[in-house]
């Protein structure tokens, strides 16, 4: 205990001379240029405001991104160029096809089922009373990390011998349901969806969520005008509250595509990429860092990159006509 | 017309009752995984690998034992070690600054977009809503190399090795800079909609960019700032992938999900214990979002929704 506090306290000094070392360090800057009078002020102050930030994203983003398609030219070590050879890997290699599979997967079913699901809770509480608990427990997950997550999913998941009592819960239920418990996360193909379902438990809040605040700005008077015509239930969503929240509905679709593409923790901490769930970020990592085959890694980030684009352009499209309508 | 105005109460009674019948269900199956664990957290070894949680509904049975050896270390479970209270520091003092300094400068970027306008501003607001695409592992391995060995152009030395990895600065900055695409974008839809009229009165007034960022922006923006700051919060908290790169997970500065993560590959041996580390790492953000959700909504709606 008491090293605790003699390792504790110089930490927390750390952070108190990074966050007042870092205002002061603005401040000063902020009484230089605001003293410039003429026609310097506005280049000035564009370069005191931006020039942080974008030596941040120019360090950290821009200058890896371009590093990084170097990189996949060339080989492990990245000194020799080796052409296409590590792109002709991912898309040759029998391993690799089960990856990208599996990516596939990942971006076809999980973006469904978080939406889906999001739709109908969101549609469904916008009628029922006392919606704020539901609400809280339904989107508790978006707090928890994937590490903690799959913690939480291991007492889900875990298998014992049959003929004990099963400490985890799926098997439990299984066995009492009658059937069969296995080992979940050794059976593929099946292990692939159970590490979706984890993912998709903890964005079906996320999805929920926004969509829920979508729905609650369709004007009510409308609602009550189509009611008053007879639309109801179903028929009221087809025709009145869906069209109203479709533009919210891809939103939350195209990020979930975003997400499923870049999956990593869950794959990471649960089985390590083994089993057949691997999928393009773990390989990713597992590539740079347990490999170190650097020329591999970064190929598989400029996949993941292509592959991101048309969601990045679908938005961009969505932000523009958003700003035209200002 | 009539017929359906005689309907209208059986029918919303009905559905209103089927709704909330269908989202309790559901929130009851999602809740019930976080509420296992929880319990287990209380469970003795024996009964843990002996029994599922659901068990102590028959017979209660608990105790304090996982936490203490979680928290204070432990004589026979050689892998807590000293207890995770270091790591929960580290993961405090890594996580302060992280969301601190990157909401400053790009609060300060988005004010010089949306009200110092230059030509190309609106290109490069794009350029950076664009960045966030760019997945963070391709940073990694540059970032690493940057830190280590600093940038040179043949013999010039561009950047000197900053000498950063391994220490708090070195897990730091990454974050800020990651932080900055949605950052920016987030904090720029709420300070291009503050009120015209406000800023050129003060400009009139003769205010500088600089006070009226301190004095107008910064104070009305708290909000966004606030949504953000949860996010943020929330990502470096939560976050592996940059911990496992950039902090070694020894004692001096790897944060509680690093040390956990590593845990759960021996966890053969001390499933019980985490347990209580998994619910120990889970309090802190738990506490922070159910008490600051509603500027957490606010944050993501103003992202997601128009």
């Amino acid at each position: 205990m008491n090293n605790l506090l003699s390792t504790a306290g110089p930490k927390f000094a750390q952070v108190l001379i990074a966050v007042f070392g870092f205002l002061a360090i603005m401040a000063v800057i902020f009484w230089i240029a605001g003293r410039a009078n003429g026609r310097k002020v506005k280049p000035i102050a564009n370069i005191v405001f931006l020039g942080p930030a974008a030596i941040l994203l120019i360090l950290g983003l821009i200058v890896p991104a371009f590093q990084t398609i170097a990189f996949s030219f060339k080989g492990e070590d990245s000194k020799s160029w080796v052409g296409f050879a590590n792109y002709h890997w991912i898309f040759t290699d029998p391993d690799m096809r089960q990856v990208l599979f599996n990516t596939f997967l990942w971006i076809l079913i999980v973006p469904i089922f978080v939406t889906f699901l999001g739709l109908l809770l969101a549609v469904f509480m916008d009628r029922m009373k006392r919606e704020s608990l539901p609400k809280s427990l339904l989107f508790m997950p978006m707090a928890i990390s994937f590490v903690g997550a799959s913690i939480i999913w291991r007492f889900v998941y875990n298998y014992s011998n049959p003929y004990q009592p099963q400490v985890g819960l799926l098997s439990a239920i299984v066995k009492g349901l009658g059937g069969h418990p296995q080992n979940w996360l050794l059976d593929k193909p099946l292990n692939t969806f159970l590490l979706m379902l984890i993912f998709i438990w903890v964005q079906t809040g996320f999805g929920m969520v926004i969509l829920s605040a979508a729905i609650k700005a369709v004007p009510s008077d409308i609602v009550e005008a189509s009611a008053l015509d007879g639309a109801y239930g179903f028929r009221l969503f087809r025709y009145i509250t869906f069209p109203a929240v479709r533009s919210t509905f891809i939103v939350v679709l195209a990020t979930q595509v975003v997400g499923a593409l870049k999956i990593f923790d869950v794959v990471r901490t649960m089985t390590g990429g083994n089993f057949g769930t691997n999928v393009l970020a773990n390989e990713m990592y597992a590539q740079i860092f347990v490999q170190f085959n650097q020329g591999k890694g970064a190929a598989l980030a400029i996949v993941l990159f292509l592959l991101v684009i048309p969601v990045l352009l679908f938005n961009m499209r969505n932000l523009r006509l958003e700003r035209s309508e200002r | 017309m009539s017929k359906v105005a005689e309907h209208t109460p059986g029918r919303k009674l009905f559905s209103s009752k089927f709704a909330a019948l269908v989202v309790w269900t559901i929130t009851i199956i999602w809740t019930i995984p976080t509420f296992g664990l929880f319990v287990s957290s209380f469970r003795s070894k024996t009964d843990i690998y002996a029994t599922g949680w659901w068990n102590v509904f028959l017979h209660p049975h608990f105790t304090l034992a996982n936490y203490h050896d979680v928290i204070f270390g432990s004589s026979t479970q050689a892998a807590v070690g000293n207890g995770v209270l270091p790591y929960l520091v580290n993961s405090i003092v890594i996580t302060i600054p992280a969301v601190i300094i990157p909401i400053i400068v790009a609060t300060m970027a988005a004010y010089s977009l949306a009200w110092v306008k230059f030509k190309g501003s609106d290109f490069v607001f794009f350029f950076i809503f664009a960045l966030q695409i760019v997945p963070l592992q391709m940073s990694l391995i540059p970032l690493l190399q940057l830190f280590t060995g600093g940038a040179h152009i043949g013999h010039f030395t561009l950047i000197p090795k900053l000498g950063i990895a391994g220490h708090f600065a070195g897990i730091w900055l990454p974050h800020t800079m990651f932080a900055m695409p949605l950052a920016i974008y987030l904090l720029h839809n709420f300070i291009a909609s503050l009120p015209r009229d406000l800023m050129e009165a003060a400009y009139m007034d003769g205010a500088n960019h600089f006070k009226v960022f301190r004095q107008i922006v910064i104070p009305l923006s708290i909000p966004a700032i606030a949504a953000f700051a949860i996010f943020q919060f929330l990502w470096v908290w939560n976050d592996l992938l940059v911990a496992l790169t950039f902090a070694s997970g020894t004692e001096e500065i790897a944060p509680i999900n690093a040390k956990l993560a590593s845990l759960v590959g021996q966890y053969g041996s001390g499933w019980q214990l985490l347990t209580a580390g998994a619910f120990i790492s889970i309090a802190i953000p738990l506490i922070v979002f159910f008490s600051l959700q509603r500027f957490f909504v606010r944050g993501l709606l103003s992202g997601s929704v128009k």
